[in-house]
């Protein structure tokens, strides 16, 4: 199918090398705080992004609860570093934990569930995370509430670190850059994720992909063969729960602080969504392409929307829409007119290409 | 076993459950007044939600679409209801029950006008492409309630918004030492009589003959020589209509409302109908009766475990019965 080389799949498939080229260097080539902010944002979005295309592009079941499952995996983070002190153990158990509760939570869900209509799973799902959502801020002695909690990351990654030293005892530099903690903190966030979408990647080139995407097609088809559709679409949910927890532990690792806002709110699992809608569905590479176009977008779009509403300010509603905050009403209009028109997404459409 | 499960069946089956759980909670709960204040605010949160659900879950029924804008609804009646009463509030103020009436009227009037054209559009515009596509009846749907909701966000702004209520619906009544607020009533009545009329259409009515054939077997509905999608225009339609209308309603129970009201409803919404069983109002009645005491009563008895007390009710529904308590054949 897509093995097959067309000039559309090399295209994608060098922009995506591109891409994994700018974020192993971009310390070196953007150098300031949000442009490295920005870059470790797209590396772990990149790994939420492609676990939750192996559900809904590969296996064709739409589930609203991804963020709660990168909610545990920061939390549990978070919680240990908290409790435990800054140190690997720390973020080891914390990332043990989140999986653990992580597969508990979507063994329990997807028994429940898969079996019933995919419409039924995207309900179950969905209440599901916004219970998950009150819970972390109503236990507030021990999810520290609506605030989040703030804690120190492991003593290698604090900015004043020094990976090397110079002559004089000061940090050294490479290319201009500081070699302190907060380069190896950004190293820290890319290899993992490099890793865990590694992982992914050749998840789905074994066979088990090739029986998610049958499952995909044709259900009833798929168990007539004689794969037990039940257990295949559990395993991938657990599956792609695990990649999302350890996503949100490396997050939690990187930010230093886990809160409802940055792990489990109902906007992160919107983002989630289109990013993958716009990147392309039944693509990893589409995971790559959506999550940089998005978190692009929100970090340097709404810069832009903020000179247009004040080019506008005179006119009645358009400045409104136009307001820096209402970046998704903009962003909803795209989506919307993608799944009409473009419903392979960017890498999809393009991939095609030169395919005959 | 059986023998037992038959008497129950032909006393009401699965209708006895509100009725067992009022029951229950009247023991656990021992002090019969407040008992009795919980069950009627219990009915009244019910009989709200259920103005809501109905529509998806006949849409659904219907034409097997799943509207996830659903909520948008919600949020656009309460919010249009609040801004008519705001500018009515003068007639609320005034000392006759009529003008009082008419404001309301006028306010429930104006959601419901809203919610038939916004249903008109939805259907037409955004969901006509995608049928018999759930994936992406999920991401469009979705999609449209991200845009409405910016869309409130960009009229009515962030900010918590007051709604009036008529004079005469203000206070309660007191019997014994039982206090039960008016305005609860008059929710309960409210949706008690739009299930009525519900009821009627279906059952008694050729349209609702149709409407029902549709649910059952829809290619031979339209083999039959039936326009099955006009109607379907004319239940979504409806089925917006009936949501922003409870909007409208919990606008007027809650008296402050944010734009975050439809995100919240919908998730009650959802589980509602999925204890229901999708595509039968006595279902969704069912289930949002449900819903609407055990929100109240353990809200009561336990504070909390309140927020996981619907998540709880859905599972232990869904394991008894994965596909709801009345689902209508499909």
């Amino acid at each position: 199918m897509q093995s097959k080389s067309t000039y559309g799949t090399i295209a994608v498939k060098t922009a995506v090398l591109l891409i994994a080229a700018l974020l192993l260097f971009a310390p070196f080539l953007f150098q300031d705080v949000r442009a490295l902010e920005v870059a470790a944002r797209i590396c772990i979005f990149i790994v939420l992004v492609a676990s939750y295309d192996l559900l809904i592009g590969y296996t064709g079941i739409v589930s609203f609860a991804h963020t709660m499952f990168f909610g545990f995996g920061a939390y549990g983070a978070a919680i240990s570093l908290r409790e435990m002190g800054p140190g690997w153990d720390a973020v080891a158990l914390g990332a043990v934990a989140g999986v653990l509760v992580s597969l508990v939570v979507a063994t329990a869900v997807g028994l429940l569930s898969l079996r019933v209509k995919a419409i039924f799973f995207a309900m179950i799902t969905l209440a599901t995370a916004s219970v998950a959502l009150v819970l972390a801020s109503q236990l507030s002695q021990f999810t520290g509430g609506e605030d989040g909690i703030t804690y120190r990351a492991p003593d290698l990654f604090k900015p004043a670190t020094k990976l090397m030293v110079d002559g004089e005892g000061k940090v050294a530099r490479l290319f201009g850059v500081r070699l302190n903690g907060k380069l190896a903190a950004y190293y820290f966030v890319f290899f993992t994720s490099l890793a865990l979408f590694l992982l992914m990647l050749r998840v789905v080139a074994a066979p088990l992909g090739s029986v998610l995407k049958a499952i995909r097609e044709n259900e009833a088809r798929a168990e007539a063969i004689g794969y037990r559709v039940v257990a295949y679409r559990t395993f991938v949910f657990c599956l792609s729960a695990a990649v999302a927890s350890l996503a949100g532990t490396i997050y939690a690792v990187w930010l230093k602080y886990t809160g409802p806002d940055t792990t489990l709110s109902f906007a992160i699992m919107i983002d989630i969504l289109l990013m993958v809608v716009i990147g392309g569905m039944g693509t990893m590479w589409g995971a790559v392409v959506g999550a940089v176009l998005m978190v692009m977008a929100q970090y340097y779009l709404r810069d832009l929307m903020g000179a247009a509403a004040e080019a506008t300010a005179s006119l009645p509603l358009l400045p409104e829409l136009l307001d820096p905050d209402r970046w998704l009403f903009w962003l909803g209009i795209i989506f919307i007119l993608l799944v009409y028109f473009f419903p392979r997404g960017i890498t999809g459409t393009i991939m095609q290409k030169g395919a005959r | 076993m059986d023998r037992i499960s038959e008497t129950l069946g032909r006393f009401g089956g699965v209708y006895l459950l509100p009725l067992a759980l009022a029951a229950l909670a009247f023991v656990l709960i021992g002090a019969p007044s407040s008992w009795a204040t919980l069950t009627v605010a219990g009915l009244a949160m019910g009989m709200m939600v259920f103005l809501m659900a109905s529509g998806l879950s006949l849409i659904f029924g219907l034409m097997d679409v799943l509207n996830f804008g659903h909520s948008a609804f919600v949020s656009f009646g309460a919010f249009v209801a609040a801004s008519v009463l705001a500018a009515l509030s003068g007639w609320l103020g005034a000392d006759s029950v009529f003008l009082n009436a008419a404001a309301l009227a006028l306010a429930v009037i104006a959601a419901m006008s809203f919610g038939l054209a916004a249903g008109w559009f939805f259907e037409t515009v955004i969901i006509r492409p995608v049928y018999h596509d759930h994936l992406r009846q999920i991401l469009i749907t979705m999609g449209a309630l991200i845009v409405s909701e910016q869309i409130i966000l960009a009229v009515w702004g962030g900010t918590p918004i007051t709604v009036l209520r008529p004079q005469f619906l203000e206070g309660a009544w007191i019997i014994g030492d039982v206090s039960i607020e008016i305005y609860r009533v008059f929710a309960f009545g409210l949706g008690l009589a739009a299930f009525i009329g519900l009821y009627l259409v279906l059952n008694r009515t050729r349209l609702g003959l149709l409407v029902r054939a549709g649910v059952e077997n829809r290619e031979m509905v339209e083999a039959l020589g039936f326009r099955i999608d006009r109607l379907f225009i004319g239940v979504f339609m409806v089925g917006s209509a009936l949501a922003a209308v409870g909007g409208a309603m919990w606008a007027g129970y809650e008296t402050l409302i944010t734009p975050a009201l439809g995100g919240e409803m919908m998730i009650v919404v959802f589980i509602v109908v999925i204890i229901g069983g999708l595509g039968s109002i006595e279902g969704t009645l069912l289930g949002a009766l449900l819903v609407g005491l055990t929100a109240n009563y353990v809200g009561f008895l336990a504070p909390k475990l309140a927020l996981a007390s619907n998540m709880i009710l859905m599972t232990a529904i869904l394991l008894w019965r994965p596909n709801g308590l009345r689902p209508a054949v499909k």
